[in-house]
């Protein structure tokens, strides 16, 4: 099976006044086609970074250092270069073919607009020539069967919106079309793209289990609940169909039922749409549930891979087995993990973890251990293996 | 819709910008019909200049023929209030229009870039914030040769900086939001991002302060004017009336208010236009201000 997402050697660095923080040091990672990828890892771990990188979107101090991000497009069949395309290239990824769901659902929809106009946004960008088809046939229809007077004196500017929009769905961004829609009045004949795109978000809404979409999409986000607000963020990330979605905490401000919830929507969308997804959680529990592999992070590097039941059973890195014991459970006494987590201006030597590692050897400290295959699917850094 | 019925409604219903609104409508008709309230004589040039009846240099008390009086150089007080609201609303709006967009743009690149644009943007307006500001509009005033457009250049000039900074910090303020990041996520363009999702949530204060500012800017102008470096003369200008009255502020021994016209009425313009804008500027902030509870 091929792989969606082939990370190697990925090395995120952020400039600051301080120093050089080594964010993601040497990451490899796969994320295999239509499979739920869990990353797991304390906060600061570089979980959210490698999202950001994927989507090449690393806030400014920050920058992808080297390393080399292959990304499988299925429409193509090819593989893609994610570090070496053009702003302009990886724009039309973006929300497109990998698109992403923020942890904090009141803070990733933009205050002023309402979530019809947000998630209509989305199309408007990246699906201008399919909303041009079926605002074609809309004129169409109108051309057709408008009679009367007022359809009389319309009748000059559906042909000439008819044009508009044919030439918008043979190439998106034609001159014509793209300059009316910047002239006061005129943008109006334009107004069709914006009434196809609303008629998708209204099904978008509904796809995510919203009930009564067509009113939620008229509301503004300080209207919703947080779990309307994460249901209306999914539906714009799954907008585009995109063939990965990069989910960042999605459920962690959100109450345990709606978690829940969350969570089986999580899985239906991956059946129903075969989109591969990147589920980014420091809770251990979520990742157990949606995920098929998980892998372990600890200060920018990998520490272990595995499919979701040999990763629980049989833990092989002393940071995933301190982890699994750092899980709060009734009649147990909880395990921490002795020390701080690693500096992330000056690394620990050699292997990260080594400073709290109840079973650090001389060499961790010199050498960072290389990712090993102990079990089938199942692949450790460490000197133990 | 809602937000400008909402909007209008807070307005009418505070006294106080009420009364400021009532007073630029006032203005803003005297402007619009200037021809008619003072119309210009037979075979005037320039509508824009004062008409003037005769040389002398003592005004002359207001009569049937001035209602206002004439001021030194026999121009017309009434003739010059009037026409002087053109003045006014020009200078002030277009003022305030040019540094709207000079400072947004140059504010939001700052913003929203950073880095390096930055530092040399926001170096720039150091060095502008550096001088006093009456002094350095006074300096490309004389610079230009005093008129009305150099006036209304000096005031840009001077003026630009702060907008620049302070839309910068609220585009600094709201760039690091998910939301931002969110749209950057969905594949929109920086220029996108900047005006669909930044400016919409930072523009506000801005807007605030552009309504205070336009009394200001007036008020600097009519002190530019004072001072002899504002429209030329005989321009009607409030400024100008003013200085026109510097020599009458007293009159004669035994008769102190005597060409108490000449001073006032021009005046009285001023503190009202800017008395207006001011009132209005405090009602916008009180309803746009997001602390406030809205509905």
């Amino acid at each position: 099976m091929e792989n969606i997402i082939t990370i190697r050697d990925l090395t995120v660095r952020f400039y600051t006044y301080e120093g050089v923080v080594h964010a993601i040091d040497g990451l490899n990672l796969d994320i295999r086609q239509g499979e739920t990828l869990g990353i797991v890892g304390e906060t600061g771990s570089g979980k959210t970074m490698t999202a950001l990188a994927i989507l090449r979107l690393i806030p400014y101090p920050g920058r992808i250092e080297s390393g080399s991000i292959a990304f499988f497009d299925r429409d193509l069949h090819s593989e893609i270069e994610l570090l070496k395309l053009s702003e302009d290239k990886m724009r039309s990824i973006r929300g497109n073919k990998i698109s992403m769901v923020f942890q904090e659902p009141g803070a990733a929809l933009n205050p002023v607009y309402t979530i019809g106009d947000q998630i209509s946004e989305v199309f408007l960008l990246h699906q201008r020539r399919e909303l041009g088809k079926r605002a074609k046939e809309q004129v169409d229809r109108s051309l057709r069967d408008g009679d009367g007077f007022a359809a009389g004196m319309k009748r000059p500017f559906w042909r000439w919106q008819r044009r508009l929009y044919d030439k918008i769905a043979q190439e998106s961004n034609l001159f014509e079309p793209r300059f009316l829609s910047h002239v006061p009045f005129f943008r109006r004949l334009l107004w069709r793209l914006k009434d196809e795109s609303n008629l998708l978000t209204v099904d978008m809404l509904k796809d995510v289990e919203i009930p009564d979409a067509a009113r939620v999409a008229i509301h503004y986000p300080h209207e919703l609940s947080g779990g309307m607000k994460q249901r209306a963020v999914i539906a714009m990330a799954l907008a585009c169909s995109p063939e990965l979605l990069i989910a960042d905490e999605p459920t962690t401000s959100l109450d345990v039922t709606i978690q829940a919830q969350m969570l089986e929507l999580f899985r239906r969308i991956k059946v129903e749409k075969g989109a591969s997804v990147l589920f980014i959680t420091h809770n251990l529990g979520v990742a157990s549930e949606v995920c098929d592999r998980v892998a372990v992070m600890y200060a920018g590097s990998l520490c272990e891979v595995a499919s979701v039941e040999e990763l629980f059973l049989n833990p092989s890195h002393p940071y995933t087995k301190a982890l699994l014991d750092a899980v709060p459970m009734p009649g147990k006494q909880l395990q921490t993990i002795p020390g701080q987590l690693a500096d992330p201006l000056n690394p620990p030597t050699g292997c990260r973890f080594h400073p709290r590692c109840p079973s650090a050897k001389p060499v961790c400290q010199q050498e960072k251990a290389k990712l090993k295959e102990i079990n089938k699917d199942h692949m450790v850094a460490c000197h133990l293996f | 819709m809602s937000d400008w019925k909402f909007m209008v409604r807070q307005l009418v219903k505070n006294p106080l910008s009420l009364a400021g609104i009532i007073i630029l409508f006032i203005f803003a008709f005297i402007a619009i019909f200037a021809p008619l309230i003072a119309p210009p004589p037979e075979g005037h040039l320039d509508n824009y200049m004062i008409p003037r009846d005769g040389y002398s240099a003592t005004p002359k008390l207001p009569s049937e023929e001035h209602i206002f009086g004439t001021t030194e150089g026999q121009y017309d007080i009434f003739y010059g209030v009037i026409w002087g609201t053109r003045s006014a609303f020009h200078v002030g709006l277009l003022v305030i229009g040019i540094v709207l967009v000079v400072g947004i743009v140059l504010g939001s690149l700052a913003g929203y870039f950073g880095g390096v644009i930055d530092e040399i943007i926001m170096r720039i307006t150091d060095v502008f914030l550096a001088f006093p500001a009456l002094i350095l509009a006074m300096a490309i005033v004389a610079a230009l040769g005093p008129s009305l457009k150099s006036v209304m250049i000096a005031l840009c000039v001077v003026s630009w900086p702060s907008y620049a900074r302070l839309i910068r910090g609220d585009i600094l303020q709201v760039r690091e939001e998910d939301y931002i990041e969110a749209s950057r996520g969905i594949g929109a363009s920086n220029f996108r991002v900047v005006m669909r999702h930044a400016l919409p949530n930072s523009i506000y204060p801005t807007l605030v302060m552009a309504s205070l500012d336009i009394g200001a800017v007036v008020l600097a102008a009519a002190a530019l004017s004072f001072l002899g470096l504002g429209a030329p003369e005989g321009y009607a200008d409030w400024g100008q009336l003013t200085s026109f009255a510097r020599n009458w502020i007293v009159g004669p021994s035994g008769d102190p208010f005597r060409y108490w016209f000449a001073v006032t009425i021009p005046g009285l313009f001023i503190l009202f236009f800017v008395l207006a804008w001011n009132l209005l500027g405090d009602a916008f902030r009180d309803i746009l201000d997001p602390r406030l509870a809205r509905r």
